[in-house]
């Protein structure tokens, strides 16, 4: 395994009382997988992202749980420790890309860097490397782009050189954090199968969050859905856009429009996520679930009904539920 | 660029010329110099043959007119009191005046950054809250008090450095300052720390407030995701993006210093221009009052230029916008 999440549990101390973002979070990736972190605004997806990176800031912490690369642990390791691993063996992609490069400096300066933080390598190797991971990346006349300023590049090309950069050190793990949501739907999709195609030829493993089933159902392998700090179900892509098993699943697979359910009325999950510095007692869903009763007072387990699917509900949809 | 340079200079001459027509009213609506050129036991005529020398008797138009004549080349009119031309006693004394500015704003610099820098990346601690206390007294305290009090402590009480004066100068490529000597620079201290504070206290303010900002942007966070050292991410990312407010604020700054230096040289008795004025002031020895002004404008206007011109070389988004106009 790539990366193996067990129990993770970040929570964030303010004044106001304890949010508990990640609240539970298991899962794990292989070599060259890409898994689908999916879930509504809030639900802990970029705090997951965070607590990979150890960038978890005052006054956040992670409480408990366990992170291991590649069987090496992560949680509680030294600053510096994660130095070396961050950028090195587990890259981030942020979601704007017009915020994520500085505008003072050159994109040679933020890769070149980016390279040596990690390396002793001569300028001009280091250069060469840039270069070329520009070209990986799809940019044209990579040479000139390198002496720009982010300004003036466009949306779609800075999230490239950021891909780029997130690629620069060969990583274990790359954790993209919405990477497409500001771009227009064209490049979007390209930027999606450029990344799909380099996990696959360089082994690297792809964390890609989005709130965007349709996104995932085009890159990924497999599917995880976070509601309210935890993961309520997992599994393959395909199995779970086809029998999702969780009432919450169903909701979001209910409110995108596919090309198969042309004509039908898109759902909408009534309700509001709950404020994760007073979940209610019990399943998290169950103020907006459909198939609520009596025993989801109390908290549901993880359970694996059908093979490789694991789901959080006591009432979970059956084999061929209908969507 | 050259186009902006050209747009730029149009528009100062401009202001130049409509500041000399405000400082030049300005000034002759007060007081008058007569009583101060003649002993009181002069006559009629005497008094008489001094207007009309000076040239007092003509519409004021008319020695508007004759000032702008002879500002145009060069000459700011001779002072009553000393007779000699008014440009070259500022001139004379300007160098002083430069010295004491240019050291309040090293002050400024050394001090404030990384005070503003520390209190804006650990705002929590209580040394952060200590700085940002000291720099609302900093802005708050009356500069003329404040010298008197660097002047009380230092000087009187502790006997540690000198109160008034500018000391020995030395020459240094073909510089003449106190800067050089051990004795200028004890008596340069406390002047320029005076005039400085007010200083120390703004860039504080701005180094604090431009790392609070830029220290949520995701480029930071990026630059952490990277694996980039403290130091890089501090002094690269961060320190690029918070000079380019800092830069331009004290570059603006500059020329408030040399106007305020004229209360800190009245105080630390430090032979600059801002001296000179006041006694020209008290002497109603116009053409210093208008020259000195006069000076001072200019010297407004071409910093304000080289601060444009400067800014738009530290940020990028700025240069090439430029370019495309
Ligand atoms: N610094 C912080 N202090 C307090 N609470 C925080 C902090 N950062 C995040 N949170 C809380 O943690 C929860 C999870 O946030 P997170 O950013 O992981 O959501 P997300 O799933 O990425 O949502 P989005 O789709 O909007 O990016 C939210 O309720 C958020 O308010
Ligand atoms: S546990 Fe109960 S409330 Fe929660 S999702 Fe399942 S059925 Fe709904
Ligand atoms: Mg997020």
């Amino acid at each position: 395994m790539t990366l193996t999440v067990s129990n993770l549990h970040t929570h964030f101390f303010t004044r106001a009382g304890v949010v508990k973002a990640v609240d539970g979070v298991d899962f794990q990736i292989a070599p060259g997988e890409i898994l689908g972190l999916v879930g509504e605004s809030g639900s802990g997806k970029s705090i997951t992202g965070f607590s990979i990176m150890g960038l978890i800031d005052d006054p956040g912490r992670i409480v408990s749980g366990s992170i291991r690369l590649k069987g090496e642990e992560l949680v509680g390791a030294s600053e510096d420790a994660m130095r070396t691993v961050r950028g090195n063996r587990i890259a981030m992609i942020f979601q704007d890309p017009m915020m994520t490069l500085n505008p003072v400096l050159r994109v040679d300066t933020q890769m070149v860097e980016a390279i040596r933080a990690h390396e002793k390598i001569s300028k001009r190797d280091a250069l060469a490397r840039c270069r070329d991971a520009l070209g990986m990346v799809g940019i044209p006349a990579p040479e000139e782009r390198l002496r720009a300023y982010p300004h003036q590049l466009s949306g779609g090309m800075r999230q490239r050189v950021a891909i780029a950069i997130a690629f620069l050190n060969e990583p274990d793990l790359i954790i993209a954090d919405e990477p497409t949501t500001a771009l227009d739907v064209t490049i979007q999709s390209q930027i999606i199968h450029e990344a799909q195609s380099l996990c696959k030829r360089t082994g690297t493993a792809l964390v890609w969050i989005t709130h965007d089933l349709a996104v995932v159902a085009g890159i990924a392998d497999r599917i995880a859905v976070m509601y309210a700090g935890r993961i309520v179900e997992t599994g393959d892509i395909d199995a779970v856009i086809d029998t999702a098993l969780h009432p919450y699943t169903v909701g979001l697979l209910g409110s995108v429009p596919t090309s198969n359910r042309r004509g039908e009325r898109l759902t909408q999950i009534p309700g509001m996520p709950p404020n994760v510095m007073n979940l209610p007692k019990g399943c998290a869903f169950g103020e907006r679930c459909p198939r609520r009763s009596s025993e989801c007072d109390a908290e549901p387990l993880i359970t694996e009904p059908r093979p490789a699917q694991a789901v959080r509900c006591f009432h979970p949809h059956g084999q061929g539920g209908k969507l | 660029m050259t186009v902006f340079v050209l747009r730029r200079l149009i528009q100062a001459a401009i202001v130049v010329l409509l500041m000399s027509m405000i400082v030049f009213f300005g000034v002759n609506v007060v007081g008058d110099p007569v009583d101060m050129l003649v002993s009181p036991e002069a006559d009629q005529a005497e008094i008489a043959r001094v207007i009309r020398d000076f040239g007092l008797d003509r519409p004021i138009y008319e020695q508007y007119w004759y000032f702008l004549k002879g500002a145009a080349s060069g000459d700011l009119g001779n002072s009553f009191i000393f007779g000699q031309p008014a440009l070259k006693l500022i001139l004379h004394h300007m160098p002083a005046t430069l010295e004491l500015a240019f050291a309040a704003l090293f002050m400024a610099i050394i001090l404030g950054i990384p005070l503003g820098l520390y209190a804006g990346l650990y705002p929590d601690r209580a040394s952060s809250k200590a700085i940002m206390a000291g720099s609302i007294f900093g802005f708050s305290l009356p500069t003329f008090w404040v010298g008197l009090m660097l002047i009380m402590i230092f000087a009187v009480w502790l006997g540690w450095l000198p109160a008034t004066g500018r000391g020995d100068t030395a020459t240094f490529l073909g510089i003449e300052a106190s800067f050089f000597t051990r004795d200028g620079l004890s008596h340069l201290i406390l002047p320029a720390l005076n005039l400085a504070l007010l200083k120390i206290s703004l860039v504080i303010r701005l180094t604090r407030a431009g790392a609070r900002e830029a220290i949520q942007q995701d480029y930071i966070k990026f630059a952490r995701a990277k694996g980039l050292s403290t130091g890089r991410i501090v002094f690269v990312h961060l320190m690029k993006n918070i000079m380019i407010p800092v830069v331009t604020v004290l570059g603006l700054e500059f020329g408030s210093l040399i106007a305020f230096s004229v209360v800190t040289e009245t105080i630390f008795a430090w032979p600059g221009m801002g001296k000179l004025l006041i006694e020209a002031i008290l002497q109603l020895d116009r053409p210093i009052v208008v020259a000195y002004l006069m000076i001072i404008v200019i010297l407004f206007v071409v910093i304000n230029l080289v601060v444009d011109i400067l800014y738009s070389l530290l940020d990028p988004r700025v240069r090439l916008g430029e370019q495309g106009a």
